[in-house]
This record gives structure tokens, C-alpha cells and sequence, in this order.
């Protein structure tokens, strides 16, 4: 019979399960994919003559409520994870379902944006502006959609598991929600390096 | 994890299906990552051999073989420029992606990694199944691209813009096949890292772990983070291919006599860094887990501790470190600065440094050893001097002045190939011969073995010595027809003893072929479970191992090379009393 240790409890050394350990590893290799992302931003922008204005290509408004609805999805996920801490499923429910609509959201405003950009003969061919803004929020957009479909799990079918091992549950959460964070975080850098600078 | 523990209770008798194909055990993993890799090898192998024979004998038909290509890839029998470039691509990407990286990491390290910690399988059995299908499905996009109307990638394992982007329609499948194997070893290197650090079992501390399991550690580190800006460069890439972009694409870009009607702006070098900025620590994910297997196998027939333990540990956690340092030290010619070239080229030399400690370590172990010259251990000993060979000649590269006169020559490919080649593939051949009967349960034919390793050794350093000398004469790579380049004609005669070495190497790997097929059905059962006398806790346990290694956990007692302290000559890690 194979017995994993840590899958629930933390390892004395480390302080950590072995899924948090995993989670905080598979950031670690994100920033790196994401970091590249903004040295290619870097590159291209201080090596071109006439790098546009985010605030004039850009719908800045329509990004600043996106800001908002992903910094709150991280406030939500946090209280999801901390309802499980007070034994409190149902409450649990409300807020993950709550950082989906937030979500959600996001993603309706981002299709706008990129159908208003495709109407206007905008795409990732018209200049390099265009072509990092879309492959970098592009990315990030799928980011979003792999979040969901994990937040979409553990609200649903995978919650079953709150009632044969409580604890790894909320482990689980909690490392869905670093990955969120990480999502979110990720945005907090797009917002300003495209819109705003 | 949690349902994979219920479901697994009791089920000893798995279906073939479960147990062989779609298993979550990290042994059978290790062997199908080893089976597959090994496959891909003498794939790769094979492409560059009839490569070989078109340097060798320019506009000749390739003997057998070229009969059944294809028009477009031989012209009755003889290659066509465009299979050249071909196989230059499709050659590295194999040997690279497909073949020794998988066999080393996915391989070894999945097999051998959780039974040296006293761990029962993977943290993330399940991800490690993943892990190897995804690798799987990379592989075979890799492969179907062989089969598309214009033929695979052909930019060189590089794949460098412009070419690569207006390249045909393989360098999007080999593009989309680096993004699975990316995806694989991301996968892979969590779990390593996880299980490496997390389920170590009582005793065994991080100064008591064998040095593999430490050489692994250090891969996976480097996998986990310098792989990703790869991807994120071949997403750039697929974009520019796919929608249009201009990432890699210069203003005013002109091919075939026009202009290219793509709004441009960007820019070609941006790939090359994010390229190199994966693969320099990509040769260092070559060797590691070479040296790791190397140290096991040196311990194991010198009867000593291996002099330095700690200082080994250190240095290749430093030579990890640095290896995120040198990456410009393969783009001198670009123009980049002498500032940037002053840069590389410091931290280049600086890294050298551990390179020749480890090798210092390993040398000095054999130091008044009364040595048992195994199998594994010939294929050990010979991985030290070739490996000197490929890190020396090295230096010169990485200083800028002298690159000038030996970039993109046969230097640069003989260089690299000592390293990987008898360097690398020689570690894997050691570990291959050294663990078959703990795998397997039964022992290779030690005449065969001896045969393998004297042909291999001699006819490989017949492959690639001679291409030190045509590097220096100023040969360059990537010429399809050596003979109408006068200062590249003058040098044939090396070419032709280089390509015949070739060839007695492929003819080599058929006695290893032959030898590890043949055992491991017929071969002589091993009577003990320790048949070299060993100390690590891969030899404490059953032979083949059972499906959670160890029946009931083991504790650890001591470091683990301690040979020749008791009359028994050997401590296992695992006996209280030495």
C-alpha cells in the first residue's frame, strides 16, 4: 500500500504540504514564462521610434473596472478559503461562486475590448504594440479560464472531499488561490504597462 | 493523492493496462520515459548518420536507405539540400528534447530519485503520469512532422528568426511539439523538487542523500525555470507565424527578391536571448544527471568514499546557479557590445570553475582505489577524460576574440558533442549497465558490455577529434557539399574518417542493443539484491522493486558512501549496525 506523507499536513522541515510546496514552485516558473513576456515589452518598446500611447489605443475605463472586479475575485477567494477555516461550506460556496462571477466579468469586458479592437482593423499583425498587447493578455486571458475551470472544480464536484479529509480540501483551496493571486498579480502589471504608460 | 490512495489499497493485481501503459508508478514511469528516449536516440542517431554519408561522399546515393525516400528528401538516392537541413534540425531537437533529456531526467531520475530518498513513489503520482503522456505527445508531433507535404522543421535546433519565421509548415509543428515537452518537464521538475525535499525518509538528511538525487535536484531546478522563457518564446514565434505579428521581424525585411509585407519593428537578437537564455542551462540539465550517475557508479566499483562529498553538492548547486549567467557567451557575433561580451565572457570562465572541481572530485576518488573495472565503471572511466576534453575546449569559445575565428566551425561541433556525446551518453550508458540487474533482475553479458564500450570509445573520439582540426582550419557547419569550397575540400580526407567512425558507432549500438533486449529476458539472474555491493536504498530493497519499494519505511544511519570502513568493505545506509 503506498502512503504519501504531507498530503495534508505540513512537513516539519518546510513548514508546507506537498501540494503548497508544488503550487509555490509552479509560480515560480510562471513568473519566469510571464517575466520573459516583459522583457520582450521592454525590448520592444525602448528599441522602436514611435511605441503609441496605451491611454489613447487603449479603453482605460473599461480596464480600470477589470482592475477592480480581479483585485476584489482575490478579496472572495481569500474569504472562500477562510470559510473553510471556520468550517463554514456553505459560506465557502457563496464566495467561490462570487470570484467566478468576478471572473466572469472580466472576461465579458476583455471580449468587448478585443471585438471593438478587431472593428477598428486592429489585430496582432497591425504593429508590435498590438501584436504583445494581445499575446500578453491573450496568455493572461487563458490564465483566467484555467482558474475558472479549477474554482468551477472545487466549488462543484470537487468539494465532495470536504467531508472525507477537511483538511486537505482547504489545502486545496488555498493553493487554488495562490494560483489566483498570482493571476491577478499578473494583471496588476499588464494594467499599467499597456494602459496607463 | 487522496482517491489514489483508497483506490490503491489492496489492488496489487493490476490490470495491463493500469500497470504498464496508463501506471502512476514511478518506476514504470522511469522505464517508459527510458524506453521511449532510448528510441528517439537511435532515431536521432540514424538521421544524422546519413547526413554523415553525404559529407563523406557528396552527391552519392545513400547505400540501401536512399532507395526508399522520398523524391523530394533523396533524389534517386542522393540527399537533397532540403533533407540536409532537415536532419541539421531535427537532429539536435531529437538528440536534445527527445532522447537524453527524457532518458537522464524523465528515465533515470523518475526511477531512481524516490527509492534513494526511502520514498514509496512521487509526491504527485499522478502528475507524473502526465508528465511522461504529455512527453509523449510531443514526441510524436515531432515525429508526424516528418510526414508533412513540406517536411519538418529545418531552421537548425535553434531555430532562428527570420528563417524560422518564414519558414514552411513544420517549424509550427516543432514549435507546437516544444510546448508539450516544455509543459512535460514543468510537470516533472515540480514533482522532483517536491518528492526530493518532502519525502525523504527518517535520516535521511539533504548531507545524506546520494549525489544523484542532488544532481537531480539541481535539473529540476534549472527545467522549472529556464524553460519558460522558451515557451514564451515560441508563443512569440507561433504568433508571428500564426497571426502575423512582427516579433522576430525586422522593418523592411526583403526575402527572395521582396519585400515582406508584415508591419515589422522587431526584433531577430530577442529570440536568441530568450532561446540561449533556456538552452546554456539546458547543457547543464545534459550533464548533471550524468555526473550524478557517474559519482553512484565511481563510489560503487572504487570501494571509496568519493573525496569531497560536500564540495561536489556545492559545486553543482553553484554551476546551476551561474548557469543563468553565461547565456550571451553563444551570441558574441551578434554585435551585441563589448560591454555585454565583457560580461558573458567573466561569468563564463567563472563558471568553469565548479565544472573542474566536480571533475577534480571525482578524479581524486580514484586515487589508491583497488578499482573493479565493471562495465558501468569502464563507460565512468571514460566519461571523465572526454568530458575534460569537451569543458576545455570550451574555454575558447567562451572568450569573444577567440570565438570570433571558431564560431559556427566544426570546433563549436566538436566541442559540444565531447561534452554530450562520449561525455553524457557515456554517464547514461554507466547508469544503463550499472542498475539493469536492479531493474530487470538479471545481469547483462559482461563480454558484449566490454566489446560495446571498447568500439564505442574509440570509434566516438574517432568521430569527433578530427573536427577540432577542421574547426581550426576554418570549417564551417551547415555545408551540404564540403567539396566546392576549396579550404573545406583540402580537409575531405577528415571528413571521411570522421563519417566511417560514424558508422562503426552505429554498428556498436547494436551489441547494446542486442545485449540489454537478450538479458533482459534470458540474461543470468542476479542471486542477491545487491550484486555490486552498494550502500544507497535502491540495493536495500527487493529485485525488480515492489510497487511501494520498500514494505515498511527504512531509516537512515549514515552518509551514503561509506566503503571500506568495516571488513564487510560496505555500510548500506540502511543497517544500523555498519
Amino acid at each position: 500500500m503506498i502512503v504519501i506523507p504531507y498530503v495534508d499536513k505540513p512537513h516539519p522541515l518546510t513548514g508546507v504540504t506537498n501540494a503548497k510546496f508544488g503550487i509555490w514552485l509552479f509560480l515560480a516558473s510562471e513568473v519566469m514564462l510571464f517575466g520573459a513576456l516583459f522583457s520582450t515589452l521592454i525590448i520592444l518598446r525602448t528599441g522602436s521610434a514611435n511605441w503609441p500611447l496605451g491611454s489613447t489605443e487603449l479603453n482605460v475605463p473599461l480596464a480600470t473596472i477589470n482592475t477592480i472586479a480581479l483585485i476584489t475575485s482575490s478579496v472572495t477567494i481569500v474569504l472562500a478559503w477562510a470559510s473553510l477555516k471556520m468550517q463554514q461550506i456553505g459560506r465557502f460556496r457563496v464566495y467561490m461562486a462570487l470570484t467566478l462571477l468576478l471572473s466572469a466579468v472580466f472576461l465579458v469586458i476583455k471580449y468587448f475590448e478585443y471585438t471593438h479592437k478587431f472593428e477598428h482593423g486592429h489585430f496582432p499583425s497591425t504593429s508590435t504594440f498590438f501584436a504583445i498587447y494581445f499575446t500578453m493578455t491573450g496568455l493572461h486571458g487563458i490564465h483566467i479560464i484555467g482558474g475558472m475551470i479549477v474554482n468551477a472544480y472545487l466549488m462543484g464536484p470537487g468539494s465532495a472531499m470536504w467531508k472525507k479529509n477537511p483538511e486537505q480540501f482547504t489545502g486545496r483551496v488555498e493553493c487554488a488561490g495562490l494560483y489566483w493571486h498570482f493571476v491577478d498579480l499578473v494583471w496588476i502589471f499588464l494594467f499599467p504597462s499597456f494602459y496607463l504608460l | 493523492m487522496s482517491s489514489h490512495d483508497s483506490h490503491a489499497q489492496g489492488h496489487h493485481e493490476m490490470g495491463f493496462i493500469r500497470k504498464w501503459v496508463f501506471s502512476t508508478d514511478h518506476k514504470v514511469i522511469g522505464i517508459q520515459y527510458a524506453v521511449t528516449a532510448m528510441l528517439f536516440l537511435l532515431f536521432g542517431f540514424f538521421l544524422i548518420l546519413m547526413l554523415r554519408w553525404q559529407l563523406a561522399h557528396p552527391n552519392t546515393a545513400i547505400p540501401i536507405i536512399g532507395g526508399f525516400l522520398p523524391e523530394s528528401w533523396a533524389n534517386g538516392g542522393v540527399m537533397t539540400p532540403d533533407f540536409y537541413n532537415v536532419i541539421g534540425a531535427m537532429h539536435g531537437t531529437i538528440m536534445v528534447f527527445l532522447g537524453v533529456v527524457p532518458l537522464s531526467v524523465g528515465g533515470f531520475g523518475n526511477y531512481l530519485l524516490p527509492i534513494q530518498v526511502g520514498a514509496q513513489d512521487m509526491a504527485f503520482p499522478k502528475l507524473n503520469m502526465a508528465s511522461y503522456w504529455v512527453f509523449f505527445i510531443g514526441g510524436v508531433i515531432m515525429f508526424a512532422s516528418f510526414f508533412l507535404p513540406g517536411g519538418p522543421a529545418a531552421n537548425g535546433w535553434t531555430s532562428y528568426p527570420p528563417l524560422s519565421v518564414v519558414a514552411q509548415n513544420g517549424q509550427t509543428m516543432w514549435l507546437l511539439g516544444m510546448v508539450f515537452l516544455i509543459t512535460s518537464s514543468l510537470l516533472g521538475s515540480v514533482n522532483f523538487i517536491v518528492t526530493g525535499v518532502q519525502l525523504r525518509t527518517k535520516g535521511m538528511s539533504f548531507f545524506r542523500m546520494p549525489l544523484f538525487v542532488w544532481a537531480q535536484l539541481v535539473t529540476s531546478f534549472l527545467l522549472l525555470l529556464a524553460f519558460p522563457p522558451l515557451e514564451a518564446a515560441g508563443v512569440l514565434q507561433l504568433m508571428d507565424r500564426v497571426f502575423g505579428s512582427s516579433f522576430f521581424l525586422p522593418s523592411g525585411l526583403i526575402v527572395s527578391g521582396e519585400k515582406l509585407t508584415v508591419s515589422g519593428g522587431g526584433n531577430p537578437i530577442l529570440w536568441q536571448h530568450l532561446f540561449w537564455f533556456l538552452a546554456h542551462p539546458e547543457v547543464y540539465v545534459l550533464i548533471l544527471p550524468a555526473f550524478g550517475i557517474v559519482a553512484e557508479v565511481i563510489a560503487t566499483n572504487t570501494r571509496k568514499p568519493i573525496y569531497g562529498y560536500q564540495t561536489l553538492i556545492y559545486s553543482m548547486v553553484f554551476l546551476g546557479f551561474m548557469s543563468f549567467f553565461v547565456w550571451a557567451h553563444h551570441m558574441f557575433m551578434t554585435g551585441m557590445g563589448t560591454n555585454l561580451s565583457n560580461f558573458f565572457q567573466a561569468t563564463t570562465m567563472i563558471i568553469s570553475v565548479p565544472s573542474v572541481i566536480i571533475l577534480t572530485t571525482l578524479l581524486l576518488t580514484l586515487w589508491g582505489a583497488s578499482i573493479r573495472y565493471t562495465v558501468p565503471m569502464l563507460f565512468a572511466l571514460a566519461f571523465l577524460p572526454m568530458f575534460a576534453i569537451g569543458g576545455l575546449t570550451g574555454l575558447p569559445l567562451g572568450l569573444a576574440a577567440a570565438d570570433i575565428h571558431l564560431h559556427d566551425t566544426y570546433y563549436v561541433i566538436g566541442h559540444f558533442h565531447y561534452v554530450v556525446a562520449p561525455g553524457t551518453l557515456f554517464g547514461l550508458f554507466a547508469g544503463v549497465y550499472h542498475w539493469f540487474p536492479k531493474v530487470t533482475g538479471r545481469k547483462t553479458n559482461v563480454a558484449l558490455g566490454k566489446l560495446h564500450f571498447w568500439i564505442s570509445f574509440l570509434a566516438i573520439n574517432g568521430v569527433f577529434f578530427p573536427m577540432f582540426f577542421q574547426g581550426m582550419a576554418g570549417v564551417s557547419r551547415r555545408l551540404y557539399d564540403p567539396m566546392v569550397y576549396a579550404h573545406v575540400a583540402h580537409s575531405q580526407g577528415l571528413t571521411v574518417l570522421s563519417s566511417y567512425c560514424s558508422f562503426i558507432l552505429g554498428a556498436a549500438q547494436f551489441l547494446f542493443l542486442a545485449n540489454i533486449i537478450y538479458s533482459a529476458f534470458k540474461g543470468k539472474k542476479v542471486e542477491s539484491d545487491n550484486p555490486w555491493e552498494s550502500t544507497t536504498l535502491e540495493w536495500a530493497t527487493a529485485t525488480p522493486p515492489p510497487h511501494e519499494n520498500f514494505p515498511t519505511p527504512l531509516e537512515v544511519f549514515r552518509g551514503p558512501y561509506e566503503y571500506g570502513l568495516t571488513p564487510k568493505g560496505y555500510s548500506p545506509q540502511h543497517l544500523q549496525e555498519a
